[in-house]
């Protein structure tokens, strides 16, 4: 059987606590890193992991890693920030993680604060997730107790340790440089980059902000080897393994632990149990929200970076939102972009005003009182505010990846809601 | 954006009565003297004093912001950013509906219209007794099970009318638990 090391761990019966974490093979990894290795050589080994961010842009980890200043920490402080804000719709793997092993996110930040010489790590939690909130408080408790949060950790001369910020929720604090503004207190708006944060972070200092899933895989690596994790995903450009996901009308929706570059019709068919009854796949999200629909002929492509981002979409966060052949596309699109308006953060003009104007229209046109120039104005915004570059942050962008495909894709859906003034399903219905 | 500055804020009143109970003043003063930064504890602080009624009014923002040190405006403009700070009072309890793309493909939305039947409430309003507000909330992360919504610190999945009523349905007896003086502490965590 195919190798889980994400969620090995995770079982019905709640997360392990720290003894248990360590009978099971935890702490392995950071005592590798603390013990035997320069923090230069934590980060080399996580570069030759090929482990990229899995937060949704997909940058290799130990390269950005590389990118801050190299002083210890006691020399300027510096920060690690786990981010933790999942708010994208259609995503709920870090939930997972988070829930059901919180001692491996405590790990891989350990390892990740000593590679780049951090004295302090941040959680930064959504505020709805209240469970993962009293479990990560518990681990974070239980590691302290044990010496694996604190000052001298391993007797290495290392002081490092964590807390929590529970977010009041906005959708732009997964930014990472919105999640900074938010942590400084202020309205969570975007910074202009540079300087990265990597650079000039938090409170000015350098910080890396990484995701949930990512950190979580650094425990592993340390463990076991940069090459052992190349080898989770044989012939993939990319290394390890994933959470892959899907939502929608199949079986059993869900999450699974996957290699890297398998195809969604393996989650979907395999893992998933394949459609429900009656429905079939239209289209899908590969990876949330703010990427571009495939239709379902792209169903065996590999689900890795480059490969998704060669057929026109993202990989995104993974976790597939599939349409199926009963639901409105027009419809759909409608919800993706009142999301998007409603979020919007409100820095930039083409974000702040196009967003609500898009799903008005929309709106318009599943309500039947749409015109046919519509379709010219709302490819309009996708050409003005789609390209990365027009807006502070890939808010917008993203925003316009799926309705950008949806206009191409379900063309004759559109057509028809504006000959029939009105959805064609809600009107048989 | 400096909060060097420990004069007053020209916008508040400086005669103001405290309203803030001195443990809850003691507790934000002890989440400031924690950190190098204090400006950083303001979404904190705004949770802290949510927490204990429910919503943060007018008076307690102008004592909380004189308590940071910065204006009262843009303290309001930090609490009225954030989905989850509450400028206007909400019922005991708060119902938030996820109405995000996943639960939409499962038919939330007429899950949601059953709701407000049965609350004889619309999303965004709080019952005429305040025993629940209604709101709507982006992806719970809970897409897995969708529709999803969460009631106070309890995330309920997979639902169907069924389900909807006997959540309408819990918010009432609890509320009658409450009145007859037997609620237990707020139960968290997750449906099976
Ligand atoms: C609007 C927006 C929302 C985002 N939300 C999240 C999020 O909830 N979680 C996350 O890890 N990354 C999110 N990101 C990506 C982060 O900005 C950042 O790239 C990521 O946390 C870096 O971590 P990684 O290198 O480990 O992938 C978001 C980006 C944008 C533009
Ligand atoms: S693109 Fe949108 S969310 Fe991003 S900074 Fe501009 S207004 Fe804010
Ligand atoms: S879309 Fe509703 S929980 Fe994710």
């Amino acid at each position: 059987m195919a190798q889980r090391p994400l969620t090995a761990m995770i079982g019905p019966g709640g997360p392990p606590d720290c003894a248990a974490y360590g009978l099971a093979g935890g702490w392995r990894g950071a005592r590798r890193a603390l013990r035997d290795l320069t923090p230069d050589a934590v980060i080399t080994e996580v570069t030759d992991s090929r482990l990229r961010g899995r937060g949704g842009a997909g940058f290799g980890t130990g390269q950005k890693w590389s990118f801050v200043p190299r002083q210890p920490a006691r020399a300027r402080r510096k920060y690690l920030v786990a981010n933790a804000d999942e708010m994208e719709p259609g995503t709920f793997k870090d939930r997972l993680l988070l829930e059901g092993n919180p001692m491996q996110l405590v790990e891989g930040m350990l390892i990740a604060g000593y590679a780049i010489q951090a004295s302090e790590g941040v959680i930064f939690l959504r505020g709805e997730y209240h469970l993962a909130f009293d479990r990560l408080e518990r681990a974070i408790a239980q590691a302290r107790q044990t010496g694996w949060l604190g000052r001298d950790i391993l007797g290495s001369g290392f002081d490092f340790d964590i807390h929590v910020h529970a977010s009041a929720g906005r959708y732009i604090c997964g930014e990472e440089t919105a999640l900074l503004t938010a942590l400084e207190g202020y309205r969570a708006q975007p910074r202009s980059k540079p300087p990265f944060p990597q650079v000039g972070g938090l409170w000015g200092a350098p910080s890396m902000v990484n995701n949930v899933e990512t950190l979580c895989n650094v425990p592993h690596i340390l463990a076991n080897g940069a090459a052992w994790f190349r080898d989770l995903a044989p012939g993939s450009p990319d290394g390890g393994t994933k959470l892959f996901g899907v939502s929608g009308r199949v079986r059993r929706p869900g999450a699974w632990e996957l290699p890297m570059g398998v195809p969604l019709r393996q989650v979907v068919e395999d893992c998933a149990g394949g459609m429900r009854d009656g429905y079939r796949l239209r289209a899908f999200l590969p990876g949330g929200a703010s990427t571009a629909f495939l239709d379902a002929a792209s169903l065996d492509i590999a689900l890795d970076y480059a490969t998704v981002e060669k057929a026109g979409s993202r990989l995104g966060t993974g976790l597939a939102i599939l349409l199926d052949d009963r639901a409105c596309p027009v419809g759909m699109l409608r919800n993706l972009e009142h999301f998007f308006a409603q979020e919007s953060c409100g820095w930039c003009t083409p974000c702040r005003d196009g967003l609500p104007w898009v799903e008005r229209l929309l709106a318009a046109i599943e309500e039947g009182t749409g015109q046919p120039r519509d379709l010219d104005l709302l490819a309009d915004h996708v050409r003005l505010i789609g390209p990365p570059g027009r807006t502070f942050c890939p808010h917008a962008p993203g925003a316009m990846a799926p309705l950008a495909s949806g206009l191409d894709l379900f063309r004759d859906e559109f057509l028809d809601h504006l000959r029939q003034h009105g959805c064609p399903r809600r009107m048989a219905a | 954006m400096s909060t060097a500055d420990p004069a007053l804020p020209p916008d508040l009143p400086p005669d103001l009565p405290p309203d803030l109970p001195p443990d809850l003043r003691d507790e934000i003063a002890a989440m400031m003297a924690a950190t190098d930064h204090p400006h950083g504890v303001t979404v904190g602080a705004l949770a802290a004093v949510q927490a204990r009624f429910g919503w943060v009014s007018d008076a307690h923002l102008v004592e909380l912001a004189r308590l940071i040190g910065v204006s009262a405006a843009e303290l309001d403009g930090v609490a009225t950013y954030f989905n989850l700070i509450f400028r206007r009072p909400v019922g005991r309890h708060v119902i938030m509906m996820c109405d995000s793309v996943s639960c939409w493909l499962m038919g939330a939305d007429a899950l949601r219209a059953r709701l407000c039947d049965r609350l004889g409430i619309q999303p965004g309003q709080m019952t005429p007794d305040g025993a629940a507000t209604l709101l709507p909330i982006v992806c719970l992360g809970h897409c897995d099970h969708a529709p999803a919504l969460l009631v106070d610190r309890t995330l309920h999945g997979d639902l169907d009318e069924s389900r909807i009523d006997a959540i309408a349905d819990g918010v009432r007896a609890k509320e009658q638990a409450r009145e007859q003086g037997t609620e237990r502490g707020t139960e968290q965590g997750r449906e099976p």
